[in-house]
């Protein structure tokens, strides 16, 4: 029972960062097209800003500064490197953006080194939230809860009811006619480049004490980023919202599942020894196929349903 | 990264490699999850090869040590032990992994075999598999760490004499090592406490896992008090991140909890409980030994300790084996490392001939934060709970091994 | 096949014959430096299959080249145990390991192009590295799966355990696989992959399926990257999980686009080059990969025809005999533009040293100067240089486009 219950909010909670970190990609790929290599980067950017930032004036003020930062690179970035590239059409982006992951990644290592650094949970939230069957909770797991769904929160409100939102609506599916109704295209894309870069910057600053803060950060997690924004959907912040607690989920229990198909077979009386052919594929504990789940999903859902779970628009 | 006494010797791969020093190619982890593992054992090898220096060398050749990166892949390892060979090294180190190990040590075989006259050392500083120094061993190949099975020994002793620990939970890292710890583990415990349950025996990923807390939520589940891993780097740290967070409360038998940045990951929590076999500490004589005393001088970050006291072993015998040899070939090497006997400032030492397995001194320890120093400023240090002398700490061997 | 390209052909065929036998190329190093050389040559050829001739960019590659180089390892294996097949011939298991996953997977990779293509091909990639831990009987687990190329049927008299002897087999199949691609592309199949990259949807109405164009490049490529496999697993023995990783896909896809997608011989040169940086540069710098990762970045703002489009876009001026005017302009731009780069260099060392490599101190020497990275004066300087190099440039840059014109005029 605790297992579940254990399980059921560590998947949540890992979830919940998936989402923040697709939040902002799911923005940029369903208004631009641009399948953006950097966002994860920009992630591990927010977590060393956070940490610098917090040595210098404090976790509160970083908390704020540091997805501010990312944000601004964000916009340079689409307003001095893409713009140019635009013309050219998605695989130069994709190749632009797939560049940058590289450089981006020894640029921190140009900064702070190769080794992790210590980025440990600021004294002002390092504390248990609530005791359950014995295990403690930290706070800042909670916080990373708040933050997520309040971002979840901002984009769709701001979505349904500011009048920007609305055009970003009107571009995520007919970019094309937004542009020709007089709406400035160009400005959009930097404005949502920037949006999308701080909201990734801010799921660093609390990624950042969750996962280990190293120049390899990005590359570990833009692969399931990916993931989660195909599954969810273009244009969708509700289906990345569902594909990203899917996915969270999904993963932290099959990590808990000993089980394998050798018991499945069992459980019809079908007993395999090491000398048959298939003992070896049988075998496979679901905790170890975990890490295959997303990207099996990823797979069958492009060959199936391009459009995604819930999006608006193929992409 | 290079030593920069290196960078003036690139120029002259072009042309071919002198020969008026002894090169020591230094194979690991210098960037990713294990870094922090490679990077300090680099500083260790540069600092006692700086030393043998000073002292004029071995057989009036300087050592130079070219340092590869190999992401704790046995792939990358053996395409820079061809640069390495290629540009002139006798002698390859190599620690951080057993697998990276087992690769390099069919390598070296390999190449020696294909090269007569052109021979190449394998000294492993690290790689614990008992395999290497049983069904796999080869002369070239010399291990200066004890094995998974002594150090096992060594905690199962531990532990038969604690009456308090009923359950235990293991969990390891999905290779050739990690499963090596789970069987030695499985084995011996019901040799001398068939009494003990085991409620868990999980392998995952090597140095993949960002996140152990459904590990943890596992091990609670299960009951355990006692938990036993061979987990090391990134793999051990993340795991006591994840106990702390959710207030595990066990004891934890390791190998290498020690290890940088574990011990300020598990921080107050580990005082009493966390466990560790090493052949060294910084409190297990009463005063700092002269070498880490000067290792601190010269390194100064918070995270530099000398960790490595096998390194200090390993290069003293190699620097008394080129004196009994009275040459630097390494097949002349390695006739004189068999059966050599040394003396340290932890008691005697000895190079196995059979299976060029090294003995020496092995502590339990636990942590205090009662010590006279701590490791990693974090006030916290280890205290010496039992010796093990290093004759008693050889096991029987399988290796048949064929010289040259 | 003119008079010409048949000549480039044999005058390649001599080059590579000769290469390792070259007084400063026949060390050990040189050998298996060249010997690298050739198998990414193969690779990045099978590539640029995808990206260059049918637009389809592929983060996943490296899952044929992985499957096809355990497949060839296994063969080894076998050859190990007993089966009288000599070593030379092992590619060819790598290579139909690599049209067989090509087939099976393309199936399903191919029905889509663009972006779609290009996730599809990393979910599979990420699919096969993850799944090479599940399956420890034929991936071998973290330890890999390793065979001996000397335990086998002598050929001709050779034992293939010299790095010479290997890189003659490598060199063959390089051969080989270049004109079988070069071959495959004058087919009417390879023809249409550049009528489907261009305008799939014309080609549709001339009556092609672009999706089965696709599905026949796809499955080729995917055969010679196992081919390229096939040749790593007998120049190391040993194949791991990193042989289908996506640092390796990134890698061919830098070293095809760095070379040049447009041209065949680009993606030779790419590998050329990016074999050199990985295996000479890294000696030098730690920050080799930032380097590449800028270089990378030029290419895709400046240069998009890669360091062959470099070579063509000149090409007609060598011709024309005007060159000399247009190399006199460039040498306008030399001081300005080494300025720039030695500046950049200079602060990019420095910052590394200081956040790598702090124990080994302050003071280095860089380009034989000697330096103190802990006073403000080197960082000054490289600086300064920096931003002189970089206004002398932008001074420069009209006349320089000036004499293009003029030559081009």
């Amino acid at each position: 029972m605790e297992l579940v219950t254990f399980s059921l909010l560590n998947g949540a909670v890992y979830g919940l960062l998936l989402f923040m970190l697709s939040s902002g990609l799911t923005l940029i790929f369903s208004l631009m097209g641009v399948l953006n290599f950097a966002h994860a980067s920009l992630f591990m950017l927010g977590a060393y800003f956070s940490w610098q930032l917090s040595r210098w004036v404090g976790f509160a003020p970083a908390l704020v500064l540091a997805p501010l930062l990312c944000g601004l690179i964000g916009a340079a970035i689409e307003r001095y490197g893409l713009r140019a590239v635009h013309a050219r059409g998605h695989v130069a982006e994709i190749l632009f953006t797939f560049g940058l992951s590289y450089v981006i990644a020894e640029l921190v290592i140009m900064g702070w080194g190769r080794n992790p650094i210590e980025n440990r949970v600021p004294a002002m939230i390092d504390f248990a939230a609530f005791h359950l069957f014995g295990t403690s909770y930290p706070f800042y797991k909670v916080l990373m809860t708040a933050i997520s769904v309040g971002m979840f929160a901002f984009l769709y409100g701001a979505f349904k009811r500011t009048r920007l939102g609305l055009v970003i609506q009107a571009a995520l599916t007919h970019p094309q006619m937004v542009g020709a109704l007089g709406h400035d295209v160009p400005r959009l894309f930097v404005l949502v480049f920037a949006i999308g870069s701080a909201l990734a910057g801010l799921a660093g600053v609390i990624g950042g004490f969750a996962l280990l803060t190293e120049p390899n950060m990005a590359a570990n997690l833009g692969p399931i980023v990916f993931v989660v924004v195909v599954v969810g959907g273009l244009g969708s912040i509700p289906g990345a919202f569902y594909a990203s607690m899917l996915i969270g989920i999904v993963q932290t229990f099959a990590v808990a599942l000993d089980y394998s198909m050798l018991d499945l077979l069992g459980a019809f009386g079908v007993t395999l020894t090491r000398a048959d052919r298939l003992y070896e594929v049988a075998a496979i504990k679901i905790a170890q196929a975990a890490p295959i789940i997303p990207y099996v999903l990823l797979v069958v859902m492009l060959v199936v349903r391009p459009r995604g779970l819930l999006g608006t628009r193929d992409t | 990264m290079r030593n920069r006494l290196l960078a003036c010797l690139c120029a002259a791969f072009a042309v071919g490699a002198a020969h008026a020093e002894l090169k020591l190619a230094f194979i690991d982890p210098l960037s990713g999850g294990a870094a922090s593992a490679g990077v300090s054992a680099q500083k260790h090898v540069v600092f006692f090869t700086d030393a043998i220096n000073a002292r004029g060398g071995l057989n009036g050749e300087k050592i130079t040590v070219l340092s590869y990166d190999n992401k704790v892949s046995p792939q990358e390892s053996l395409i820079v032990l061809k640069k390495a060979i290629d540009e002139g090294a006798r002698i390859v180190i190599q620690g951080n992994g057993s697998s990276v190990a087992h690769a390099i040590t069919d390598a070296v075989l390999k190449h020696n075999e294909r090269n007569p006259g052109k021979e190449v050392l394998f000294f492993n500083y690290a790689a614990i598999d008992p395999a290497l120094t049983n069904e796999k061993c080869n002369f070239w190949h010399f291990r200066f760490d004890a094995d998974v099975d002594m150090k096992m020994h060594g905690f199962t002793d531990v532990i038969t004499k604690d009456r308090n620990i009923h359950k235990v939970y293991l969990i390891n890292q999905d290779y050739s090592f990690g499963k090596a710890v789970a069987a030695a583990a499985t084995r011996m415990l019901k040799e001398k406490r068939p009494d003990i349950q085991i409620v868990g025996d999980e392998l995952h990923p090597l140095q993949k896992v960002q996140d152990f807390s459904p590990y943890v939520a596992k091990i609670k589940a299960s009951g355990a008090d006692t938990v036993i891993t061979g987990n090391w780097s990134n793999d051990m740290l993340l795991l006591f991140k994840a106990g702390k967070d959710a207030g595990l409360n066990v004891n934890w038998f390791t190998y290498y909890g020690g290890g940088l940045g574990s011990v300020p990951a598990i921080g107050k929590d580990g005082v009493g409980r966390l466990k560790q076999i090493t052949e060294y500490h910084n409190n297990v004589l009463p005063a700092l030994p002269a070498e880490e005393a000067a290792f601190k001088k010269r390194f100064t970050e918070k995270a530099d300790e000398l960790y490595y006291w096998r390194l200090r072993n390993m290069f003293a015998m190699l620097e008394a084996a080129a004196k009994k040899a009275g040459s630097n070939d390494p097949v002349k090497l390695a006739r004189a490392l068999e059966g050599m006997k040394l003396d340290t400032p932890l008691g005697p030492m000895e190079m196995r001939a059979d299976n060029h397995q090294l003995l020496q001194p092995l502590f339990v320890s636990t942590l205090s934060d009662k010590t006279k120093y701590d490791l990693e400023a974090s006030g916290l240090g280890f205290v010496t709970d039992a010796k093990i002398d290093a004759d008693k700490t050889a096991l029987p061997t399988t290796c048949k091994m064929q010289r040259p | 096949m003119t008079r010409e390209r048949l000549a480039w052909w044999i005058a390649a065929a001599l080059a590579l014959a000769v290469l390792p036998l070259v007084p400063g190329l026949d060390s050990s190093f040189s050998r298996s430096l060249l010997t690298q050389m050739g198998i990414a040559a193969v690779f990045a050829l099978s590539y640029n299959l995808l990206l260059g001739q049918t637009g389809l960019l592929s983060f996943g590659h490296a899952v044929y080249f992985g499957l096809g180089g355990y497949a060839a390892i296994h063969f080894l294996r076998a050859i190990n145990g007993g089966l009288p097949i000599p070593v030379p011939f092992v590619p060819l298991a790598g290579a139909a390991a690599g049209l067989a996953f090509g087939i099976v997977l393309g199936a399903v990779t191919t029905r889509r192009a663009g972006t779609i293509f290009a996730l599809i091909s990393l979910g599979i990639g990420e699919m096969v590295h993850a799944a090479t831990l599940m399956l420890p009987g034929f991936f071998g687990g973290e330890e890999g799966v390793t065979a001996s190329r000397t335990r086998a049927p002598h050929w001709l008299g050779l034992d293939f355990g010299s790095q010479l002897q290997v890189y003659y087999v490598i060199a063959f199949w390089l051969l080989a696989a270049a004109a079988a691609m070069y071959a495959f592309m004058r087919t009417p199949v390879g023809r249409m992959c550049n009528a489907v990259r261009d305008n799939p949807e014309r080609a549709e109405f001339i009556g092609y399926n672009p999706q089965r164009v696709r599905f026949v490049v796809f499955s080729v490529s995917a055969m010679f990257a196992g081919l390229a496999g096939g040749l790593h697993a007998i120049n190391y023995e040993i194949v791991a999980a990193e042989a289908v990783s996506a640092e390796r896909s990134g890698v061919v896809l830098l070293m095809a686009y760095i070379g040049g997608v447009h041209h065949f011989i680009g993606a030779i040169l790419g590998a050329i080059a990016i074999t050199w940086l990985q295996v000479s540069l890294s000696d030098y710098t730690t920050a080799w990969l930032l380097y590449l990762g800028l270089f990378f970045m030029a290419i895709v703002l400046y240069v998009q025809g890669g360091l062959a489009g470099i070579v063509t876009l000149h090409a007609p001026f060598v011709r024309a005999r005007s060159a000399g005017r247009l190399l006199r302009a460039y040498a306008l731009a030399f001081v300005p533009v080494a300025a720039e780069v030695f500046g950049a260099i200079a602060l990019i060392e420095m910052a590394y040293r200081r956040s790598t490599a702090p124990e080994s101190g302050t003071h280095m020497r860089l380009f034989w100067i000697a330096m103190d990275t802990s006073t403000p004066w080197p960082w000054l300087i490289a600086a300064a240089t920096w931003a002189a190099g970089y206004v002398a440039w932008r001074r420069v840059r009209p006349r320089i486009a000036a004499e293009w014109e003029a030559v081009n005029g």
